[in-house]
This record gives structure tokens, C-alpha cells and sequence, in this order.
């Protein structure tokens, strides 16, 4: 609750330094205060510290693993307002306003991890779609941003407009809102329940870019400022995937046989189609589009499986791929070659970035000594240890396989082919953030445990 | 006494991996190569010492286990025992040699170059020493990424291709043994990867048959087996010297370590069902590699066509599950390292000074330099595994073991010996010998490094191949207890 109530008021406040303060950065240094103040305010909760007791019904419910996926939320957009803050002042005129837009994104975030009605669940997803919109167009006089904004915004209402139907249809057949209600008339499964959780499927779908539901993603990814595809494939698409794992878990977990076999296929298409046209990509902005559904794809291993290795796992996952996509869109935000070949001989320019941002693809690639790996691993595990459809294990290491060629295409230009020098300019405080998200990456690595263990508070 | 700092295994992780982070901070390149061959002269001591406490009073020197991820069951756990043993001090004596042979090797940026040598060194002996699948899949992994940049940054022209293809073939190999790893672990009874418990699981037939493979075929692609053998001739011929004989001599050898310690304990109803398979691959291979390296030109192609052959063998003796022949494999494995590195110094030497590694357009070497053409013609004897060199020995056991399965095996593979004999001694009588022309006019007799380092080479092949009971007194225990293990189960 903490975090819902001040990241709004904090959303509310950015605006204000926008009109108050006439120097461009304050807006920066307020927002990372601000993303202090809720990490503390996060881990007071965390701790049984709670700055306002109201009653929600039951319509929220805060638990460890919520508290936990919000702290990761948390030091993910705190990373990112460290490393992206100045290139996102220089998106448009009104920094200020990006930065509020991206608390409300957190309120919404906070709201999807706790929910535990309908009614949460679509306003949770609603508050973090409708900045998303404002956030892709931002950059106002670019045409192709403007179309990745108009894209997103019919594709976003049409699948929240799946949603609300599917919400109505479950209406409908229990009678309820509440998740846990769902189990309700358990005996029957109506059609009318099926239909109500076929459409639920689709609409997050589309929110977390699951194919067949993903051919909206690299359009907007690729048309967006950069700044913003960075959080758009990282921290929002984790609060999707977090709302589709509760909603699944407590309202349809006892139906899991009956959507089971449905969420493998979409689960094997993800991995598939994500992998196998991500190393057809020319520019690294989109190769990094695609990357995000393959990755998607390992993230829905955990729905699949339903078990609470996949729920540890998903938290692995959220920090093993949000840090690392966050470093590398924050060192190609600098760059003026988006291709591969705009990164041919980085290492002998810049090795302490080349260094960084090797560690960062491992990671992704899902190489041991990296996070990466462990949130493979768990995903692996979960479904195996599901122990139905074994074939779709197999699909996924291979796509494993499979991704190591486009990851490993950066770090082949940077490292084995000469190039000319990129011309970036960084400053030391950037590095040290860098180098400090590397370590958490290596930390994640090698011993995941000290941030799974949070979750048996 | 160093016991009181900790343990072997422990050191032997530690000190290939600060002695290879150290080399990066290292900017004269003299430094560089002086810190990593003391640094490499510092574990060869500490696995000699390590010899010396051998006996079960010492065990506790000898194993090692560090908690790790107690949740799902994984911890660092390491062991010498004989098998490592051998292997670990093949990858100790190696590197030394290495670093020696090609002391006078310029690279640019020689310090990221001899830093990711030794953080190869310390994760090869991580694979070597682990008694965690966990922590072996780790090392194993751990131990390819330096390589693959090795290899990629250093090298031929085509060098990016050909590492980038043993990288996917080796990882893909390796996410498969995750799965197998990972369902073997669901299956153990207590839910770890220790290795004891991954011995005494029990598995279906079914389940085996189908985990076996998932586990050869990443063994297979390392070692490499027929058909999963087409990265390595043009890795081999691209990279480096010093990185040709980082992999051909050590790091094949993790390929039939691994069949040793985590295959065939693991599924042996499945080795005994798909023995005949892996054999007839493997003797395949034998044949096939050899006959290419018969029609090969190039010096470097016909080693590595010849490695291929060499393992082959050692494969096929492994799945006979003899003791002869697992106790001559395991030998083998060692005199294989030392062998191949004095061709490849040999090779390497002959590339670096002529700019050539056409066999047809060099000849007649001997007489400019007679003392090298002594030297290899000693280690290329042993290459063809004639009495009295350490191959022998190896060669010998693993033909008993393969008679012992079946006399057509052991004919055909026992063409490998002839084949191996043509293709060795042409390529001596065209390099070495015959009328000199005006390119082999331009070669040089061997430094003294290089003269130290091929001669400590043949002292090894002469010491093994004359009284090798010491190394089998090492080795005895642990294979028995290996085959009792497969046999029991």
C-alpha cells in the first residue's frame, strides 16, 4: 500500500517541479529521490511498517512475493533514472512530465502485484497502459514515433477491451469479482467460464507480447524513443507478466489441466518465433524488440507450470533480464549506428563498456556466472518439474541455442572486428552505475538464494 | 602444512583464477608472460605436492564441499581422486609448456590473452575436480567462454566463423546436458546434485536409454565423436598455437572425463544397451579420420585429423567396460595431452618461422635443424604408440580391453595403428627429410626454451612408457571403484 499511495502523490509532485522549477534537471534529481524514498517506503512495508491502514475489501492483498517483485520493480527504474535520466530529458520539452507519467506507470505496477479482484487487475493494467501511450509518442515530430504511440493505443484498447469481456463473461458465470471467488461452480466448467478465461488469456497476451498476440511489439519498440523502449521491455513487461501469473494462480490454478496444454502452445510459438526472427535483425534496437519476446517466451514457462519454482523463478527473471536490457539500451541510446556494425571494434574504444556490456548479453543468453542463468534454470526446472509436456523443455533450450547467435553478434563486432571509434561520450558516474548493475547481475549469478530468501519472510 | 590454509581442490580453483584476473591489470607485455608461467609453475608445484598426500589419512585435504544454493540442493563440491588426478595434472603440466613453447608469440593485448588462459586453466580444473553436476555444469560452461574468445580474437582469418560454430555446436551440446542434469536431479531421492546421489538414482530403462543421449551427444560434440566432429579441424586450424593446444591437449579431454565420472555410473543399463552404437561411431570415426589425415596437406589439419582419431579410440575403449581398457583410457588421456602438444610446438614452430604449413612445399628441415627433427620424430613415434613411449601403454590396455568386447572391433580399430603410421611418418619423410628447397632453406634450430620444453616432453613420453606402475597405483583405486559402481547397479 505504500507504494501505491506515494508513487501517485509523487506522480503528482513531478508535475509540479515542472511548472515550478525552470532548470531541466531538478526534475531529475526529485524523481530519483523520489525512487529512494519508495524503495524505503517499500522495505518498511516489507519489514511490517505501514504509513496508512485502509480497508480495501480484499481487493489487495500484499504479500512477500508482491513486496519482493516491487523492490526489484523498484531498483530496476532507480537503475534506469541513474543511467537513462539525461537522455530522457532530451526526448521532448517536458521531462518533468515523462517522469510523473513513469510513477503513475508505477502505482499501476504496485496495484497489478497485489490485486486480488478483477476490478484491480483492469484498473492496475489501465493506469500502466494509458502513460505507456503518452510515453511512445513522446517525441512529438518524429513520424515513426507517432506511429508506434497510435499502434500501441489501438492495440492496447483492444486488448483491455478483451479483457473487460472476459471480466464480465467470469462476472457472469460465478458471480463474482474476487480472483479467489473463481473457483466457484468449480464442478461445471461452464462455457461461459472458459470463454471468460480464453479472452483474459488473449488480452495479456497482447499485454505481454506472447505470439500470436506480438506483432505490435517491435513496431512500437523500434519507433519509440529509446529511452522509453528501455522501460516499456523491462520493467512494464515484468508487471505484465506478474499480473497474468496472480490472475492465473488464484483464479484459474485448480482449472490449470483445462488451459494447460493452450498456454504450452502459445509458450513453444513464443520461444519459436521470437528466437528465430531475432536473428534475422539488422538493427540492434529491434534485434533487442525480438529479444524481449524470446524472453517472454522463457517467462511463460512459469505460467505454464503454475508451481512455486516457476514463482521464484519469475522473480529471478524480472532482475536477470530487466538490469541487463536496461545497461545495454542505455549504452545504445549513446550510439549513432544502431546496426551491429555500429558496434565493430567498441572493445579497443571503450573496454570497460565492452567488458560491461558482454556481461550484460551472457546474461541474456542465459550463460552460467549470470543472473541469466539461474532464471533459466528455475524456468527449466518449473516446467519440468510440472511434468507434462516434456517437448516443450526441449523447445526451450534450444531456443537458448538459438539466441546465443544474435546476443553473440554484438560481442563479435565489438570484440574480433576493427572498427572506427563510436565517438561516445560517458561520464564516470555512469560507469560506476554500470559497473555496480554488472556486479548485481554476477551477484544474481552466483548466488541467487539472498534474493529468493526474501521471499520466505 | 598447506593444509592449514585450506585444501587442494580449494587452491587449485584459486590460483588459475587470481593469477588470471591479476594478468589483466598487467600492462608490459614481458610482465605479463613472466607472471603467467610463474603463476603456472606455481599450481604444476601445488599438484605435485598434492601427490604426496594421496592416502586415505589425507582425505580430508582432498575433498572439499562449500554451501552453496541450499534450496535446490547444489553446493561447490570438489575431490582428487585418481581419475582427477591424472587429469588435473595434465592440465598443470600443460600449461607451463604452453606458456614456454610460445614465449617468443607476439599478441596484441597480451594480457586479456594470457588472463583468459589461465581463467581456461581454472575452469577446466573445476571439471575436473567437481563432485556437484551444478557446479560441473558451471565449469564446464565456464571453461568455454575464455576459448571461445581466445580463439575468436587471436588467429587465422577465419578464425570468427570457426570459433563462433564450436561455441553453438559446445552450447547446444551443453544446454542438452542441462535437461538431463536437470531430470536426473529431479529424480534423486533427496533432491541434490551431489554426485552420490546422482549414483544411486534410480532410473527406468526407458529413462536412461533417452538421458544417455542427451548426455553423449554434449560429450560427443566436446571430445569430439564421428559425426559431431566438423568444428574441430578448422577450429584447430585457426586459432593460435598456444589455444590449439589448450583445447587439443586438455580440454578434449573433458569430453571423456565427463563420460567417466557422469555418464557411464549414471545410466549404465543404457551403456550397455547402446554400447555397440557409441563403439561403431567410434570406430568410424577412427577409420574416416585417419583416411583424411592421410590426404591432408596441411600440418595442422593432419593433427588435429589425427586427435580425432586418437579420442575415437579412447571412446570406443570406454564403453567396452573393461578394466584394462578403462584403466588404458584413463592413461591415455594423459600421454594423449603431452604427445599432442609436442606436435603441435612442433607445428606451431614450423608456421611461425616459414610462414607455411604446406606439407608438400617444405622438405629436407632435418638437415638445417637436426635436434628438433630428433624431438619430433620421438613424439611422433609416440603418436603412432610404439613400444617403449607412453602411448604404449594406453594403447595397448584399451586394444586388450577392445578384443576382450569383440575381435572385429578390435581388427578394425587395430588399423588405426597403420593408418596412423602412414600418415605420421609421411608427413616426417616429406617435412623433415627428402631435398631441401629454398623456403625450408629459411628455418632455424629451436631456441632453448622450445629444446627445454620438447625435451621435458620426451622425458614424459620415455618415463610413462618405460614404468608407468606408478601412475597405474594412482588410478587403481578410483577405477575400481567406478566399475564395481557400474557393475553393482
Amino acid at each position: 500500500m505504500n507504494v501505491i499511495i506515494l508513487s501517485a502523490i509523487l506522480g503528482v509532485i513531478m508535475m509540479y517541479t515542472g511548472v515550478m522549477s525552470k532548470n531541466k534537471s531538478t526534475a531529475r534529481y526529485v524523481a530519483t529521490a523520489g525512487i529512494l524514498a519508495l524503495i524505503g517506503a517499500n522495505w518498511l512495508e516489507f519489514a511490517g511498517v505501514n504509513f496508512f491502514n485502509i480497508d480495501t475489501r480484499g481487493m489487495l492483498e500484499f504479500t512477500s512475493f508482491g513486496l519482493v517483485f516491487n523492490l526489484i520493480i523498484l531498483v530496476c527504474t532507480l537503475v534506469y533514472f541513474l543511467l537513462s535520466g539525461k537522455d530522457l530529458e532530451e526526448v521532448g520539452a517536458n521531462a518533468a512530465d515523462y517522469f510523473a507519467l513513469i510513477f503513475f506507470i508505477l502505482t499501476g505496477i504496485a496495484i497489478v502485484s497485489a490485486f486480488k479482484t478483477m476490478l484491480m487487475l483492469f484498473i492496475g493494467i489501465e493506469i500502466i497502459s494509458i502513460p505507456l501511450y503518452i510515453l511512445a509518442g513522446s517525441d512529438k515530430k518524429n513520424l515513426r514515433s507517432n506511429e508506434a504511440a497510435l499502434k500501441y493505443f489501438l492495440m492496447g484498447s483492444f486488448s483491455t477491451g478483451l479483457m473487460l469481456m472476459g471480466i464480465a463473461l467470469l462476472y457472469g458465470a460465478t458471480g463474482t469479482f474476487y480472483t479467489d471467488g473463481m473457483y466457484l461452480g468449480l464442478g461445471n466448467i461452464t462455457v461461459m467460464k472458459m470463454a471468460g478465461l480464453v479472452l483474459l488469456m488473449i488480452s495479456l497476451g497482447f499485454k505481454v507480447s506472447a505470439v500470436p498476440f506480438h506483432f505490435w511489439t517491435p513496431d512500437v519498440y523500434d519507433g519509440s524513443p529509446t529511452v522509453f523502449t528501455s522501460f516499456m521491455a523491462t520493467i512494464v513487461k515484468a508487471a505484465f507478466f506478474i499480473a497474468f501469473l496472480l490472475l492465473f494462480e488464484n483464479a484459474f490454478g485448480r482449472m490449470h489441466s483445462e488451459w494447460q496444454f493452450a498456454m504450452a502452445l502459445i509458450t513453444a510459438a513464443t520461444l519459436i518465433i521470437g528466437n528465430i526472427t531475432a536473428v534475422f535483425q539488422q538493427s540492434v534496437k529491434r534485434m533487442l524488440a525480438y529479444s524481449s519476446i524470446a524472453q517472454a517466451g522463457f517467462m511463460l514457462l512459469a505460467i505454464f507450470a503454475l508451481n512455486n519454482i516457476g514463482k521464484q523463478g519469475l522473480i529471478l527473471y524480472t532482475a536477470a533480464y530487466s538490469l541487463p536490457t536496461i545497461g545495454i539500451f542505455a549504452v545504445l541510446m549513446r550510439m549513432k549506428d544502431y546496426t551491429y556494425e555500429g558496434f565493430n571494434g567498441f572493445a579497443k574504444h571503450q573496454p570497460l563498456l565492452a567488458a560491461l556490456l558482454a556481461v550484460f548479453l551472457f546474461s541474456l543468453a542465459g550463460i552460467p556466472l549470470t543472473g541469466g542463468f539461474f532464471a533459466k534454470y528455475y524456468m527449466l526446472v518449473a516446467a519440468m518439474k510440472n511434468g507434462a509436456m516434456f517437448w516443450l523443455v526441449i523447445i526451450g533450450v534450444c531456443c537458448a541455442a538459438i539466441s546465443v547467435y544474435y546476443y553473440f553478434r554484438i560481442i563479435q563486432a565489438m570484440y574480433f572486428r576493427e572498427g572506427a571509434d563510436p565517438g561516445i561520450q560517458v561520464s564516470e558516474g555512469f560507469k560506476t552505475v554500470l559497473v555496480l548493475t554488472a556486479v548485481l547481475v554476477i551477484i544474481l549469478g552466483v548466488h541467487p538464494d539472498w534474493l529468493l530468501h526474501l521471499l520466505d519472510n | 602444512m598447506i593444509a592449514a590454509f585450506d585444501n587442494f581442490p580449494a587452491l587449485l580453483l584459486w590460483l588459475p583464477l587470481i593469477g588470471g584476473i591479476l594478468c589483466f591489470f598487467i600492462k608490459n607485455e614481458r610482465n605479463v608472460k613472466t607472471w603467467s608461467l610463474f603463476s603456472s609453475i606455481i599450481t604444476l608445484a601445488l599438484v605435485a605436492v598434492s601427490l604426496t598426500y594421496t592416502d586415505q589419512k589425507h582425505y580430508m585435504l582432498n575433498e572439499v564441499k562449500y554451501f552453496w544454493l541450499t534450496d535446490i540442493g547444489a553446493s561447490f563440491g570438489f575431490v582428487l581422486d585418481g581419475i582427477s588426478r591424472t587429469l588435473v595434472l595434465l592440465n598443470a603440466i600443460a600449461f607451463p609448456l604452453i606458456f614456454a613453447a610460445t614465449w617468443n608469440t607476439k599478441y596484441s593485448n597480451s594480457n586479456s590473452f594470457h588472463g583468459l588462459m589461465l581463467l581456461a586453466q581454472c575452469g577446466m580444473m573445476g571439471v575436473f575436480m567437481a563432485t556437484d553436476a551444478m557446479a560441473f555444469y558451471f565449469f564446464w560452461e565456464l571453461a568455454l567462454i575464455p576459448t571461445y574468445f581466445l580463439a575468436s580474437q587471436w588467429g587465422g582469418e577465419r578464425r570468427i566463423q570457426a570459433a563462433f560454430k564450436f561455441f553453438i555446436y559446445t552450447f547446444a551440446g551443453s544446454l542438452l546436458l542441462l535437461i538431463g542434469i536437470l531430470y536426473v536431479y529431479l529424480k534423486t531421492p533427496d533432491q541434490s546434485f551431489a554426485m552420490l546421489s546422482f549414483y544411486k538414482v534410480k532410473l527406468s530403462g526407458d529413462e536412461q536409454n533417452w538421458l544417455f543421449w542427451l548426455f553423449f551427444i554434449a560429450f560427443a560434440i566436446k571430445m569430439p565423436i564421428f559425426p559431431f566432429h566438423t568444428w574441430q579441424p578448422d577450429v584447430y586450424e585457426q586459432s593460435p598455437p598456444a589455444v590449439t593446444m589448450v583445447l587439443s591437449a586438455v580440454m578434449v579431454k573433458m569430453g571423456v572425463f565427463a563420460v567417466i565420472r557422469w555418464l557411464l555410473p549414471v545410466f549404465p543399463s543404457a551403456v550397455k544397451h547402446f554400447d555397440s552404437i557409441v563403439i561403431g561411431l567410434s570406430v568410424t570415426g577412427i577409420i574416416y579420420a585417419s583416411c583424411v589425415a592421410i590426404v591432408q596437406d596441411d600440418i595442422k589439419r593432419l593433427i588435429a585429423w589425427s586427435s580425432i582419431a586418437h579420442i575415437g579410440l579412447m571412446c570406443a575403449a570406454l564403453f567396452t567396460l573393461n578394466h584394462a581398457a578403462v584403466s588404458g583410457v584413463i592413461i591415455q588421456m594423459f600421454n594423449h595431452g603431452v604427445n599432442i602438444l609436442g606436435l603441435w610446438i612442433v607445428a606451431g614452430l614450423l608456421e611461425q618461422q616459414l610462414g607455411i604449413r604446406k606439407i608438400s612445399q617444405l622438405g629436407g628441415i632435418a638437415q638445417k635443424a637436426p635436434v628438433l627433427t630428433i624431438l619430433l620424430v620421438i613424439v611422433a613415434l609416440a603418436n603412432i604408440a610404439l613400444p617403449l613411449t607412453n602411448a604404449f601403454v594406453g594403447e595397448f590396455l584399451m586394444f586388450n580391453g577392445l578384443f576382450g568386447y569383440s575381435k572385429y572391433v578390435a581388427a578394425f580399430a587395430g588399423l588405426s595403428i597403420i593408418l596412423a603410421a602412414i600418415y605420421t611418418l609421411n608427413m616426417i619423410k616429406n617435412v623433415f627429410y627428402g631435398s631441401m628447397n629454398p623456403i625450408s632453406e629459411r628455418v632455424q634450430e629451436i631456441t632453448l626454451n622450445q629444446r627445454l620444453v620438447l625435451a621435458v616432453i620426451v622425458v614424459l613420453i620415455f618415463i610413462v612408457g618405460v614404468y608407468p606402475a606408478p601412475m597405474f597405483d594412482l588410478i587403481r583405486s578410483s577405477t575400481d571403484t567406478l566399475l564395481s559402481r557400474i557393475a553393482a547397479k
